[in-house]
């Protein structure tokens, strides 16, 4: 069942359940923490309203930066704000930042420990119909290894309208991840939000397996187990909503606790969310994981439930990787 | 001789002299440096040697002692691996101790191989990779503009670097901006790694580019302290225009058989040519005084 104490949005399972974007909730926040505290700005390289930076910008023309079709200079200029006392926010889509500009993120903003808070939109297959070249697959695994990163990984629009307030609160590089389509509203305003902290969104008796899920793959994982509760196999859900810093120790009872781990996110299976759970395990209590993610291929062009289907992600794909984990017990 | 205010400071003779013998010493200090670290980059940071002493020992409004003091001129050393020449300069002004420079590039040291900003104070940004500085100073100066505080931020870049896409997309974004108070000074030696930049990659005419793309233009000899010292004031009376002055510069300047010499760009000094080296800098050092 639902855990009653994170008072959650008991109509997620309904068909017509509310969805938004998380950059919207990116957005939301971006103009509240722009009220809030001067000192933050906004940059963007020429996708303002598709990173929902528009709010923003609008409100507070003298600190939006407008920076063109540039996302090393995006990089860079923010990391020099950020030296000098400004919470700069820079947005572009995953692949470009901080994939175009990897080091100049790493070099001025990472290594130079400036105050810079990454914003990288249109992240997994979901992205969808644009194809490849701006489904960000890799953003995870490819900075995850950076010192003193830290990567949020909200799972709806609530969630990320909270991670980027806290992002804006608190100092040192922050990588935020969002995706451009509607995706199902899992939590409330009421939902307690607790930086670097594994949650358990779905709960139950003796489980045999914990599913991680990070993302709105969250909602799929939901509804895996759902359907499992009817077939007698009883599991956690828990939401990683922070990568890195990673929760080892939530991770350790619950490997404890359910002795067979599944993991579950829209990027690829090497480096990501499943690789940090892996490392953690192996190095406190190993037990058999399963990888549900992009299994090393690129996707394509379609639909986000069409790309979730062809590519092995979906509650199905979910539930067969419960029942493969939970035989190697 | 033409006299300069700044900070309330003339330019005389006297001022002039003590500043040529400070390259002078910064030129000697570089040799030493790097003689004592086995590697690192003599070429490029002798070669800047005049527009160091003319930037800390005159130009900047800075203080050693507080060097966070919030209202100080930004430096951003953008061509990282000059760092030796940096870090002598510093020294010499009084951000740590002299004897520090020993350690450049060893194990346990705030003097990186190149300059890591939260390591020591007085480093504005963390550099090395090329074409990411002028990024960096222009974020610098739009939080000057934002706090409407009145520091101007200086830029050194290298002409190899810019090569770099980076360096380009910040040129057109400091023009947009009209950041007047950002004063890039290019090391115009005509050298990188691999020769001769026109072969490596044609840059000239830089004047042609940069005007072009709507800076204040200014062309000096960077060995000469006086043309330093007159440029930055000229670019001072912008209102409009971020300026780059872009300063011809000799690499290894002041040690004969490096001058000129793209060998000489990332290769440190043994015994015998440290030795050589501060024995010309020496009679230079007399010919001064």
């Amino acid at each position: 069942m639902l855990n009653p104490d994170l008072k959650l949005n008991t109509k997620l399972f309904d068909n017509n359940a509310e969805s938004k974007p998380t950059r919207v909730g990116f957005g939301e926040a971006l103009l509240e923490l722009g009220e809030k505290n001067p000192n933050v700005v906004a940059l963007c390289a020429d996708l303002t309203e598709s990173t929902c930076n528009h709010l923003f910008a609008k409100a507070y023309p003298d600190r939006f930066f407008q920076v063109g079709v540039a996302e090393q200079n995006l990089a860079a200029i923010a990391a020099g704000l950020g030296v000098s006392g400004k919470i700069p926010f820079i947005s572009s889509y995953a692949v470009f930042s901080p994939g175009k500009s990897w080091e100049t993120v790493r070099t001025t903003i990472v290594y130079n420990n400036a105050n810079v808070k990454i914003a990288g939109h249109h992240a997994g297959i979901i992205t969808g119909p644009d194809g490849v070249t701006h489904q960000a697959t890799e953003d995870i695994s490819s900075i995850r290894s950076w010192p003193g990163i830290k990567i949020l990984v909200p799972c709806d629009s609530i969630e990320a309208k909270k991670a980027t307030v806290k992002a804006g609160e608190i100092e040192g590089p922050v990588y935020l991840r969002f995706s451009r389509e509607k995706t199902p509203i899992m939590t409330t305003d009421n939902t307690p939000f607790e930086l670097n902290k594994i949650q358990i969104f779905w709960i139950t008796k003796n489980p045999v397996a914990t599913i991680f899920a990070t993302g709105h793959m969250l909602y799929h994982a939901l509804i895996a187990a759902k359907e499992l509760e009817k077939e007698k196999i009883n599991v956690l859900v828990a939401n990683v909503s922070a990568i890195k810093p990673l929760d080892e120790k939530t991770i350790f009872s619950l490997a404890k606790k359910s002795k067979a781990f599944v993991s579950v996110e829209d990027h690829q299976v090497i480096g990501g969310l499943g690789s940090a759970i892996a490392e953690s395990c192996a190095k406190n209590l190993p037990v058999p994981m399963e990888f549900v993610g992009l299994q090393d291929t690129f996707a394509e062009s379609g639909t986000s439930s069409e790309l979730i289907e062809k590519y092995k992600m979906g509650k199905n794909d979910i539930k067969t990787a419960v029942k493969k984990v939970i035989i190697r017990k | 001789m033409k006299t300069l205010n700044n900070n309330s400071q003339e330019l005389t003779l006297k001022k002039l002299k003590d500043l040529k013998l400070k390259a002078n010493k910064i030129r000697q200090l570089i040799i030493e440096s790097l003689f004592e670290a086995g590697s690192g980059h003599p070429g490029g940071s002798l070669g800047m040697a005049d527009i160091f002493a003319s930037l800390y020992f005159y130009v900047l409004n800075h203080n050693p002692k507080k060097p966070n003091w919030e209202n100080r001129d930004r430096l951003v050393l953008s061509n990282g691996h000059i760092c030796p020449a940096q870090y002598v300069a510093m020294a010499l002004a009084g951000y740590f101790p002299l004897k520090e420079l020993k350690t450049l590039r060893k194990v346990g040291s705030r003097l990186q191989g190149h300059p890591h900003r939260t390591t020591i104070s007085g480093i504005e940004t963390t550099s090395g990779p090329l074409g990411e500085g002028l990024s960096q100073a222009i974020g610098i100066a739009l939080a000057g503009n934002l706090d409407k505080r009145n520091y101007y931020t200086y830029c050194l870049t290298s002409d190899g670097e810019h090569e770099e896409g980076n360096i380009w997309e910040a040129v057109m974004f400091a023009a947009k901006n009209k950041l007047n108070k950002l004063i890039q000074i290019i090391d115009r030696n005509y050298i990188q790694i691999d020769g001769n930049t026109e072969n490596v990659m044609p840059l000239d005419s830089l004047e042609k580019k940069y005007e072009a793309f709507n800076w204040n233009v200014l062309r000096i000899n960077g060995n000469n302290i006086e043309e330093v010292i007159e440029a930055i004031a000229k670019a001072k009376e912008e209102k409009d225009k971020p300026t780059i002055i872009i300063a011809k510069t000799i690499l290894g300047k002041g040690v004969s058989f490096m001058e000129n010499n793209p060998a000489w760009h990332g290769k440190a000094p043994n015994k015998e040519d440290a030795e050589k080296a501060l024995e010309e800098l020496r009679i230079e050092r007399e010919k001064l005084t």
